[in-house]
């Protein structure tokens, strides 16, 4: 396999770790502005307990895709720079007051008012930003950012400010919103909990279908291409019947309240829904100017780059396990049967 | 305001935030590691409670420096396209291994943060450890990518084009090692005068209080044993300047004619149409000496570069003077606390922060080391002007073409600003509220 394909394995399974992941935590958020009835403030401390020790981790599969992007594909991570410049930097915005917001948020005054004030930022920044990622990859599916001699010529605003990407704002948020709702019903420990977010798993399901479809539609003139990848080629419909069944295996199980599984359905479907978007652009970059054949680098960066891929993942993978055996497995499951001293939970933190 | 000064003062501003998170972050993981380890030793509650104050000061202080970093990767294209075009492919290695340091960082510092009851004591101080390890990995690389834009290596240029590309011995470049080794002891150094800044405040109004005089003692260790050695990596760096960045060098000490036996500026404020540095206290041979070890060595001046090649002459040699007299002040700082601890340890009393005149100059020295940062990096990056490569690239090739970037600069200024001010507001409250130990 060519280098770039391999390299543009990497972004892509970065973009998804950082969909599943990353994109649930901007889905707590949205779920946090959502929060009603009695459980309100339950249901915001389950979010805020999940999130907690790990956004800024999963957040870090981002800045990976984009490390990656700009050393193996730099004229691309360059062209994409300046015809998205001005989504590119309100979603940097988002990002910022998202992360800063929750932390504030943690760490101020935990008086009524002033979390409330935090909350609403933290909740806005949490549905904006999904929205304008959306709206970036979207507008580079669209194949309309034009470069000709590694100048863009197809200005400022043409490329994102359209329906399409618009629409892939929208889904991508559903998504994300769809799968924080999913992870929680796991996550909630009390049964009531469980049933809040199960509704809203639901309801954001319904929504994940009705945009897809909204998505599709648009595609037939906002993004040509990958709308002909998507219907014609050999693998689409092995990956139409297999994201089918996924999402309706996540509904079936949301319903028979058999939640682990809808966990794994739901992360499934997303999976195949990016899968879909990458082989469907493959090879394009930017499409239709550049792919990841033209924008690569020399063979010496990449072949450096994989390897630095591979030792990173061999130190990556058993952090990140270790991290999730912690905060999401069973409450103290590293301490059992083991004969420790904890310090004692009552010094002030 | 054009675009290109616009661009490069969000560019500025964005660094110049980002790296006081940046220094706390490769720092504070060691201080809350040594008294967590001296809890694991001692048993004595007071270190614990010490590492989840630090700890939670950390927490609010490592979000924002992971966002503003966020900003900063995307700014490097958003802001520098033509340079990133060229020169991603030759040092987006060091970025691409800080990624993975960054990763491994964030994910033990949720560990660290959160882990207090759910890991065992070991494996705890074990992720604080590894957040120290990485943390200052991170600043390494992220550190060898800024010294390759000052003495760039590993590539050939055919046409206007890299070719022959060496990622690794661009990594190699020979700013890369003095620059990495003054810029982690600079984030200790800092970190560390800060830290004691504030507990020796706290000790002038609590005196007996055990939590403060701890506290004061780790950091003051680790900020002066990084002062003490600072000016040593200074001269390591200073040669290397003289030696690749000459036009650089005789910016940085106001030298406008080429001079045998040139002297070493102290103060002093360049006349840039004058070709002058007009108040300066001279120390005869003093540069020659520092820059290439012989008393009669050749200085090239200012003037001896074309007027298209050479950097703002007055705010480099200001912003070095100032950075070298924080360095200065605080190795001397560092060495008088010590030689306070010696005497007092001597005469076996633990006594030595009782005096009123050492808290106080603890106090007045904490921003010294943020100061000394600050200026540090404007030194390497306007002193590197017009260039964004040195030789290679002018800044003006590599910005964007995208129009009215003054309304990123203004947006992101008051983001930073609302940002800078709700930290400093809630760290002051964790200080106010800190706990009392009394023996």
């Amino acid at each position: 396999m060519p280098l770039e394909t391999i390299i543009a394995g990497v972004m892509v399974a970065s973009l998804i770790l950082y969909a599943l992941l990353g994109g649930a935590d901007y889905g707590g958020g949205v779920w946090d502005l959502f929060a009603f009835g009695r459980r309100a403030p339950q249901q915001r401390a389950l979010i805020a307990k999940a999130i907690g020790p790990v956004w800024e981790a999963n957040h870090v599969w981002l800045i990976l895709v984009i490390v990656v992007l700009f050393t193996a594909f730099p004229p691309a991570f360059a062209a994409i720079s300046i015809a998205l410049h001005i989504p590119l930097t309100l979603l940097l915005i988002g990002i910022v007051l998202r992360g800063t917001t929750f932390t504030f948020r943690s760490y101020d005054v935990q008086r009524d008012d002033v979390q409330r004030r935090w909350s609403l930022v933290f909740s806005i920044a949490s549905i904006i930003t999904p929205i304008l990622l959306g709206i970036t990859l979207g507008a580079i599916a669209s194949g309309t950012i034009r470069v000709e001699n590694g100048v863009v010529v197809s200005g400022f605003l043409k490329s994102w400010l359209a329906p399409f990407p618009f629409s892939v704002g929208f889904f991508a948020l559903s998504v994300f919103a769809f799968l924080a709702a999913v992870y929680l019903t796991v996550e909630a420990s009390a049964n009531d909990l469980q049933e809040d977010f199960r509704l809203r798993a639901l309801i954001a399901g319904i929504a994940v279908g009705i945009l897809a479809l909204t998505v599709f539609i648009l595609a037939g003139t906002g993004a040509p291409t990958v709308r002909a990848g998507i219907s014609r080629s050999w693998w689409a419909l092995a990956l139409h019947l297999g994201t089918a069944i996924v999402a309706v295996g996540a509904f079936y199980s949301l319903w028979t309240r058999k939640y682990r599984v809808a966990r794994l359905c739901a992360a499934a479907q997303v999976t195949l829904i990016l899968l879909g978007w990458a082989l469907a652009q493959f090879p394009y970059l930017v499409e239709p100017d550049m792919t990841i054949y033209s924008a690569a680098a020399r063979r010496a960066t990449l072949q450096l780059l994989v390897i630095a891929l591979a030792a990173g993942v061999l130190v990556l993978f058993p952090s990140y396990y270790f991290l999730f055996r912690v905060f999401k497995g069973e409450p103290r499951s590293l301490l059992i049967g083991r004969d420790v001293n904890l310090p004692d939970p009552k010094v002030p933190f | 305001m054009n675009d290109l000064l616009a661009a490069r003062s969000q560019m500025a501003m964005s660094l110049a935030f980002h790296i006081v998170f940046a220094a706390i972050g490769i720092a504070m993981p060691l201080l809350m590691i040594i008294a967590e380890w001296q809890w694991l030793r001692t048993k004595d509650e007071v270190y614990l409670v010490l590492a989840k104050r630090w700890a939670k000061g950390t927490a609010i202080l490592f979000a924002v420096g992971a966002v503003s970093g966020t900003v900063l990767s995307f700014e490097l294209g958003l802001l520098w396209p033509g340079f990133m075009r060229y020169a991603g492919a030759i040092i987006g290695m060091p970025f691409s291994l800080e990624g993975f340091a960054f990763f491994t960082e964030a994910i033990f510092l949720g560990i660290y943060l959160y882990g207090w009851t759910r890991v065992p004591p070991r494996a705890h101080l074990f992720a604080g450890a590894m957040v120290a390890v990485s943390g200052a990995l991170s600043g390494i690389f992220v550190v060898i990518a800024n010294a390759w834009m000052n003495t760039p290596t590993g590539f050939h240029i055919v046409n206007g084009r890299p070719v022959d590309i060496d990622p690794l011995a661009a990594m190699m470049n020979p700013a890369a090692f003095a620059q990495t080794l003054h810029m982690t002891l600079a984030a200790y150094a800092a970190t560390g005068f800060v830290v004691a800044g504030i507990h020796a405040f706290m000790l002038r109004r609590d005196p007996r209080n055990q939590f403060h005089r701890r506290a004061l003692a780790i950091a003051l260790t680790v900020g002066g044993v990084a002062a003490f050695l600072q000016p040593l990596s200074g001269d390591i760096l200073a040669k290397m300047v003289a030696q690749n960045l000459p036009v650089k060098l005789a910016a940085m000490e106001g030298q406008f004619a080429t001079e045998k036996g040139a002297p070493v500026r102290i103060g002093g404020i360049p006349d840039e149409s004058a070709g002058v540095t007009r108040y300066a206290i001279q120390i005869p041979y003093g540069l020659s000496i520092l820059a290439y070890s012989d008393p009669n060595a050749i200085v090239k001046g200012l003037n001896d570069f074309p007027a298209n090649q050479r950097p703002p002459v007055a705010i480099v040699h200001v912003s070095f003077q100032i950075m070298v007299a924080c360095g200065m002040a605080m190795m001397g700082i560092a060495v008088l606390a010590a030689w306070r601890y010696w005497r007092g340890s001597r005469r076996g009393s633990k006594t030595w922060l009782d005096s009123k005149w050492l808290l106080r100059v603890l106090i007045l020295a904490a921003p010294l080391g943020f100061i000394a940062v600050e200026t540090g990096w404007v030194v390497t990056e306007v002193g590197r002007q017009p260039w964004i490569i040195y030789g290679v690239m002018r800044t003006a090739e590599a910005v964007t073409p995208v129009p009215r970037l003054i309304v990123p600069l203004i947006t992101f200024t008051l983001l930073y600003i609302f940002l800078a001010a709700i930290t400093v507001w809630l760290l002051l409250r964790q200080v106010a509220a800190s706990p009392e130990v009394f023996e």
